[in-house]
């Protein structure tokens, strides 16, 4: 398999990983490179170990075998919020938004690792604080702008509709900062139009912001029209990897996805 | 009268996030603090001072089992031991060391929280209701920690005399001072309870209760978190300890038993989890309610029941159904709690004379 890019511009190196349930092999010996800049779409049928795999590279899984360096430095050990730190954001599958807090307050979340503020300046708030409150809100309502949030702002997140949901979920990994953004199937349940926003901020996010992105989609025309390179996943191993025209065209992802005739 | 905000007007983001979003509870809060720095210790009797500050003291407490229970979403069945640990504190730096309260109040408040740290430890492991068993086991622990321990419980039947606190040579000896001393506490503790709420570790503590995966994966250390908020909430119940010991002017194990924790927990959620107006409303709630209670069995009882024997008999019978029956109403009817009945009735008169 080519790769994609040289050594020297790859924000994510996943080597030889392997993830084990009893004895399911649900990621098999998988090694990616992701280069700076790139929307990198992982596909494959169900169960073909993607989102495994973008757990153990978000730190919810710690893998079998094999290591994953990211901007040089291995992480294969760090914890999920030790990754965040670091530049790691992501986005789940089943929307894991904190429905009991409003848009804006979701989005602070997000501007977590930014802040500094300790437990004995909370409890004064004012000064330096609210200085550090003001100057991130600020930040976040960049983020409510492009992400036309502006009416939902107070709004509380559990009552909003799926779509939103999704987008400001996508916000609140946004509001990190990311240089690595991973987006579990951003564009599920959603109808034509939704997909076509949600394909927009992504591409928006990519370039304007220069965020290396991880895509896992099922929507096999927004994959294609939005990727640079795609690695393609069969029962938890590489089958493919490539550009969208070259992992069109390759027998063993036509044959993974469609069977071969007998 | 009646005028209310016709719309939004805030111009900058600090004024969006200020304590008091519109001008009327400013003045409500200005209200409330005549009434109860100045009215109150001038009119109330010394009997209604006491019932105040016991409920003074519950709001402490409960504001502290507030923000481990409503905000981070971990549960303790140990409050009232942490109650125990600050009131045994200050009792020893007190009659030892003669020490005054601005020194035995926090030091009271940070003993408890050191063991409050201890006894989280098994959240960052452990969930819901096996987190309460443990939590639950600490109250024991403590308890007959404290009890055994005749260099902490002053040895037979584990009670200490505690000194009235003084400032400035003035000692606090009436009710009516104890009063002004218990509020001035109260007040810190509310206004410190908001700051954390309205902040990045309030937030992250939400976050935690909310999704704690989540959490995690926006860089929250989910274990840190749990522990300080252990900290926080046995902090605030090892001050309010040591409050009901300057106020009884005893430390005794006897007044923290599992069944203060139980009342802490039913402070929080009758009053609304995860809010500091809920946890006031509730501490409010559940401290008055046997007292009333007793008020009117007392008056009406007679009426109903002639003979006095049986009448005190089924006073404290009655007592405890009317708690649970209340208790049980107050859930099935709202169980956002009094917060959001509050709420509820705040919204209508915002837009009265309109349905919306």
């Amino acid at each position: 398999m080519p790769k994609a890019s040289t050594a020297g511009d790859v924000t994510l190196s996943v080597t030889g990983v392997s993830k084990y349930f009893g004895g399911v092999r649900a990621v098999d010996d998988v090694s990616v490179d992701i280069p700076k800049g790139d929307i990198f779409a992982i596909i494959g049928p169900n169960g073909a170990g993607k989102t495994s795999l973008v757990n153990m590279i978000s730190g919810f899984y710690t893998p079998n075998t094999g290591s994953i360096v990211f901007q040089g430095e291995d992480i294969t050990e760090r914890r999920p919020n030790e990754r965040a730190e670091r530049g790691i954001a992501r986005t789940f599958q089943n929307i894991a938004l904190f429905a009991g807090m409003n848009v804006l307050e979701n989005l602070m979340l997000g501007r977590h690792v930014h802040m500094k503020t300790n437990l004995l300046k909370s409890c004064l708030y004012w000064g330096p604080n609210q200085k550090e409150e003001v100057r991130h809100r600020a930040r976040c309502e960049e983020i409510i702008d492009f992400l036309k949030l502006n009416d939902l702002r107070k709004q509380s997140t559990g009552a909003l509709a799926y779509g939103f949901q999704k987008r400001v979920e996508l916000g609140r990994a946004l509001a990190l900062e990311p240089t690595l953004l991973l987006l579990d199937e951003p564009m599920a349940g959603m109808n034509a139009e939704e997909k076509e926003d949600m394909a927009r901020y992504i591409l928006d996010v990519n370039e304007q912001l220069g965020t290396t992105i991880i895509l896992i989609e099922h929507d096999m025309g927004v994959v294609m029209d939005i990727s640079t390179h795609i690695a393609v996943l069969d029962q938890g191993m590489k089958i493919a990897e490539g550009t969208p025209a070259e992992v069109q065209a390759d027998p063993a992802v036509i044959k993974a996805y469609l069977g071969t005739t007998h | 009268m009646f005028h209310r905000e016709s719309g939004y007007y805030k111009t900058s983001y600090a004024s969006d996030s200020a304590l008091y979003p519109l001008p009327v509870a400013k003045w409500a809060v200005a209200g409330f603090a005549v009434l109860f720095f100045v009215v109150a210790p001038l009119l109330v009797s010394s009997y209604y001072l006491t019932i105040l500050n016991l409920v003074g003291i519950a709001v402490v407490g409960a504001l502290g089992l507030n923000i481990l229970v409503g905000l981070t979403g971990q549960i303790s069945i140990g409050h009232a031991a942490f109650m125990s640990v600050g009131a045994y504190t200050a009792a020893n730096l007190a009659t030892r060391f003669d020490l005054p309260f601005w020194i035995t109040l926090p030091s009271g408040g940070l003993m408890a929280a050191a063991i409050g740290i201890v006894v989280g430890f098994p959240s960052v492991r452990i969930k819901g209701l096996y987190l309460a068993i443990s939590t639950l086991a600490a109250q024991f622990i403590i308890d007959w920690f404290i009890v055994h321990t005749p260099a902490i419980s002053g040895g037979f039947q584990a009670s200490i005399q505690v000194p009235r606190p003084s400032i400035f040579g003035v000692v606090l000896d009436t009710q009516r001072e104890l009063y002004l001393f218990i509020l001035v506490t109260v007040v810190i503790a509310i206004v410190v309870a908001l700051n954390i709420a309205r902040s990045r570790v309030g937030r992250a503590f939400i976050a935690i209760r909310d999704q704690d995966i989540a959490a995690e994966i926006l860089g929250i250390n989910v274990r840190r978190y749990k522990l300080m908020a252990f900290a926080i909430s046995s902090f605030y119940a090892g001050v309010a300890g040591v409050l009901y010991t300057y106020y009884s002017g005893v430390a005794n194990n006897e007044f923290f038993p599992l069944v203060v924790s139980i009342d802490y927990l039913a402070m929080v959620i009758i009053g609304g989890m995860g809010s500091v107006l809920g946890a006031i409303f509730g501490a409010t709630f559940v401290t008055l309610l046997p007292i009333t209670i007793d008020l009117i069995m007392s008056s009406l009882g007679p009426y109903l029941i002639a003979d006095a024997g049986s009448l005190s008999g089924i006073k404290s019978h009655m007592r405890l159904i009317l708690f649970g029956g209340l208790i049980m109403f107050f859930l099935v009817v709202e169980p956002e709690g009094l917060n959001r009945l509050w709420l509820n009735i705040r919204s209508y008169f915002r837009v009265w004379p309109f349905s919306y």
